[in-house]
């Protein structure tokens, strides 16, 4: 891909003092905790946003709190830029490295420290899969809600920089939503905890502030989560629509019925297509769009509320309904959407934007989404969370032709102008990163921005953190 | 008395901060005041007040988010609601009864107070379902955050730093928030007669079940006899309330009810009595008799509520009632208000925070209404406060901590 997007210049005072601050870093962490070869430093150039690599200084593996604060502390004593990491699954380029940064990756921290059932909250160091706290309290009847598509790999800690969603958020929210305390180390070394197993704020609310806040002003190490208890019984629906129109107006008007399944995807033609192949989930092939509604509880709500969902459906001329027989089905079901992403990209590069946008407007942008790519010529599948309006469009093309590669992401960034001209949003739960931080000006005023980024002022002065995502560079206050 | 200011439009409100900062004139920020007292005493000049900002903005019942001026009166925002079926997820608590206020509160007051009641256990608090607000900084300028839909991490949430600020970080002109459908049915399983541990285990009991329980309560015996009749007047009340479709509900209650009936007998109150218990705990009315007694707002890990009440009985006269599954404490004061004594409790039992909700100016003298802060997390907040209200103008005192002389706060810091 073309590299449009420009990082901070290097430090010159930093990259100098290279081989200084590895010895010193070494002297902070454990045996094998400094990485700082070449060689070594490859898996942490990019992550799932891979259009973009840079080697970083060095990467530090700390495995406690005090060695994330030790190797903060020196940072920020020398002014060596800090990028953290979870486990690279970024797709906005979160996690992406700059020549002068230490990557502070927090992969050796990933115990789960202590579940309370009784409370309903699980303590988990930050380096933690989102699976395995679902996988850990599974057996005793509860789960972790936000679910990712990348949760096998993904860490809490990088949920909690990108404020995660999923699939099931329409009913269960997303992380703000189930997040009740973090320890947090600010760039200064200081190491906080907000919040608890208990409710709220005593405060102001700086768990909230920093849920989302993409890794820019601290390093969280631990976090209490909420578990919920799981419901009696789940089941995905599939209904083949004829085209994405009658797709999305379905979906408005389940929502506006006050009907609030647990999930509503979609799939347009080119996602089933992709999705089929790779997963054999039996889904339709003759339709043009795909919703696939998970509803749970008991038996008679199941019942209940598919019967309200199918009496809507037909009346926007469904072609198909087709409900899991087996906890086999609806496992292969989620498993084409969840693989929806690894699929495509079998079959083409792609990049994957992440607007949302008000309900009403669904049809509207999927319609502009479709216009914009075939008038630069690109195919474009869209696979996304419809009951929240989170659209995915992929965006396919073919790397090695850098005209191409322009064009999927001038695609890209029209695609986004019209979600916010919807009344929507850059990114709902992918982050800005590096990705999206030239366009936030389409979003915000120059005094908004302004406004969060004198508040990022209040938890690193130096601007060490992550400093090259999420605002655009040119216009940044001074220090 | 002061003077106060009641803009009518975004800018207006623009133009008499820029000029209170320029001046360094301290203004107090209100909605409809029905929460007079919570908080610190505020060293203002001048009074700037929400009410003139009012009307519904946008409303899509379809897509369930309605946008509001921020002195928009909340009964307006609940009537329009009601005519489309739908709610406010975290019903908001009306303190009116438990401060001894008049007036009518505001939407915006319910979200910078966070004023979240019984379903706060299930659907998120106030803070959860604001999605976006426009408000003036201390320097005057109109800033928007947040946005109009439900998933959004773009740039910093500015949205939940604002909510429950208490009017000190800045001056909040309209809102936009999600909003539920109200449940076709409701009802609620009632144990009684029991002891508040046992309570406890009956409510987490009650939360681990697929029956999605949206409230959970526990009325000791000593205040249960003020409940509405219905909810019966003999003995502790433990309430576990189910919502949704009438045909899951049902099912949901004989299979809640049948695995509680170890802990208790088990009633099953209807949608009408249901409706009436849980409007009576989440205004708190059984703590509303006696205004003189202070009152504590306390949050703690559900399963330590109890243990914090016994603990204090030791020491203290108190009357208490849980909900949250036990982990919101409502705390009655016999006597003084024991600020001291209730803090170390809730620290020694696992932390948490507790909030003076009433209280004479006499027993208020050198105490913080609330929870005192580590000191790098009460810098820290200062330097935000710094970031948006540079010059100190914005409910000065009214959240930061006060000196333990009694004298006032420790200056224009929250």
């Amino acid at each position: 891909m073309s590299q449009t997007i420009a990082f901070l210049p290097p430090r010159a005072d930093v990259l100098s003092q290279r081989a200084r601050i590895i010895a010193d870093l070494a002297t902070l962490l454990p045996e094998g905790g400094l990485v700082h070869e070449a060689r070594e430093l490859v898996p942490f150039e990019t992550d799932a946003y891979v259009a973009y690599r840079q080697l970083p200084l060095a990467v530090a593996l700390p495995r406690t709190t005090q060695e994330v604060s030790a190797v903060l502390e020196y940072c920020n004593r020398h002014g060596i830029p800090v990028v953290p990491r979870g486990a690279g699954t970024s797709l906005c380029g979160g996690a992406i490295p700059q020549p002068d940064a230490v990557v502070l990756g927090l992969s050796r921290m990933s115990a789960i420290l202590e579940v309370d059932l009784e409370n309903r909250v699980a303590r988990v160091q930050a380096g933690v899969t989102n699976l395995s706290i679902s996988e850990t309290v599974g057996p005793e009847g509860f789960f972790y809600a936000p679910d990712p598509s990348s949760q096998l790999a993904c860490t809490i800690g990088g949920n909690i920089g990108m404020n995660s969603g999923g699939a099931h958020c329409l009913k269960y929210g997303v992380t703000t939503n189930n997040l009740l305390g973090v320890t947090l180390v600010l760039m200064d070394g200081t190491v906080i905890t907000l919040g608890g197993s208990h409710l709220d704020a005593a405060g102001y609310d700086l768990l909230g502030l920093v849920c989302g806040s993409e890794g820019q002003l601290g390093v969280v190490t631990e976090a209490t989560v909420r578990i919920l208890a799981k419901a009696e019984g789940a089941r995905p629906v599939l209904f083949g629509f004829a085209t994405s129109r009658e797709a999305g107006a379905c979906v408005a008007d389940v929502i506006a019925a006050g009907i609030i399944p647990v999930a509503i995807e979609f799939m347009d033609k080119q996602a089933i297509e992709i999705c089929e192949a790779f997963a054999k989930a039996g889904y339709p092939l003759h339709v043009g769009a795909l919703l696939i509604v998970e509803v749970e509880g008991s038996e008679a709500e199941m019942e209940a509320m598919l019967a309200a969902i199918v009496a809507i459906a037909r009346r926007h001329g469904v072609m198909t309904v087709r409900e899991s027989q087996s906890a086999t089905e609806a496992a292969l079901i989620w498993k084409g959407r969840k693989a929806a992403f690894g699929a495509t990209g079998r079959i083409a590069d792609y990049i994957c934007m992440d607007g949302t946008v008000p309900l009403g407007k669904l049809s509207h942008v999927l319609q502009r989404t479709e216009e914009i790519c075939t008038g630069l010529g690109l195919r474009v599948a869209n696979v996304f969370h419809a009951g929240d309006g989170n659209m995915h469009p992929l965006i396919l093309f073919n790397a090695n032709d850098p005209a191409e590669a322009a064009k999927a992401e001038t695609a890209g960034n029209e695609i986004l102008k019209v979600c916010v001209e919807a009344g929507g949003c850059l990114t709902g739960e992918h982050g800005v990163g590096i990705e999206k931080r030239d366009l936030m000006r389409f979003q915000f005023s120059d005094a908004d921005l302004a406004q969060q980024m004198a508040v990022r002022y209040a938890f690193d002065a130096d601007w060490l953190l992550n400093p090259s995502k999420v605002f655009p560079l040119d216009g940044r206050p001074a220090a | 008395m002061n003077e106060v200011h009641h803009p009518q439009s975004e800018a207006e409100a623009c133009d008499l901060i820029r000029q209170a900062a320029e001046a360094g004139t301290a203004l107090s920020l209100i909605g409809g005041n029905t929460r007079a007292g919570l908080g610190n005493r505020v060293a203002a000049d001048a009074v700037l007040c929400s009410t003139g900002l009012a009307g519904i903005v946008d409303y899509e019942p379809g897509e369930m988010v309605m946008t509001a001026r921020a002195g928009t009166p909340l009964g307006a925002i609940e009537a329009a609601l009601s005519a489309n079926n739908q709610m406010l997820a975290f019903e908001p608590v009306d303190h009116r009864g438990i401060m001894g206020t008049q007036g009518e509160p505001t939407i915006g007051g319910v979200f910078l107070s966070n004023a979240s009641g019984p379903r706060r256990l299930s659907a998120g608090a106030a803070r959860d379902s604001l999605l976006g607000i426009r408000f003036v900084n201390g320097r005057g300028a109109a800033i928007r955050a947040g946005g109009r839909v439900m998933k959004n991490v773009t740039g910093l949430d500015l949205v939940k730093l604002l909510a429950g600020s208490h009017g000190t970080l800045g001056f909040v002109t309209e809102v936009t928030f999600r909003v539920l459908p109200r449940p076709e049915s409701e009802a609620t399983i009632v144990l009684r007669g029991l002891d508040d541990a046992t309570a406890t285990k009956a409510m987490a009991a009650a939360m681990a079940q697929p029956a999605d329980v949206s409230a959970a309560a526990h009325v000791p015996q000593a205040v249960a006899r003020t409940l509405p009749e219905a909810s019966g007047q003999a003995g502790a009340v433990t309430a576990l309330r189910l919502e949704g479709l009438s045909a899951s509900v049902t099912v949901r209650a004989a299979s809640l009810a049948a695995r509680l009936s170890d802990f208790a007998p088990v009633d099953t109150l209807d949608a009408a009595a249901s409706a009436g218990l849980w409007r009576a705990i989440r205004d708190v009315t059984p703590l509303q008799a006696h205004q003189e007694r202070p009152l504590w707002r306390v949050s703690v890990a559900p399963a330590t509520g109890h243990r914090l009440i016994a603990d204090l009985r030791h020491h203290a006269e108190i009357d208490a009632l849980c909900d949250w599954q036990g982990g919101l404490v409502w705390l009655e004061m016999g006597g003084a208000p024991q600020a001291d004594l209730l803090r170390r409790t809730v620290a020694a039992l696992g932390g948490g925070h507790a909030t003076l909700m009433r209280a004479s100016e006499d027993a208020r003298a050198g105490l913080s209404a609330f929870e005192p802060q580590p000191a790098p997390i009460a810098a820290l907040s200062a330097r935000i406060k710094a970031k948006l209200d540079p010059a100190g103008i914005f409910s000065p005192g009214r959240m930061a901590p006060v000196l333990r002389s009694g004298v006032g706060t420790t200056g224009r810091t929250g």
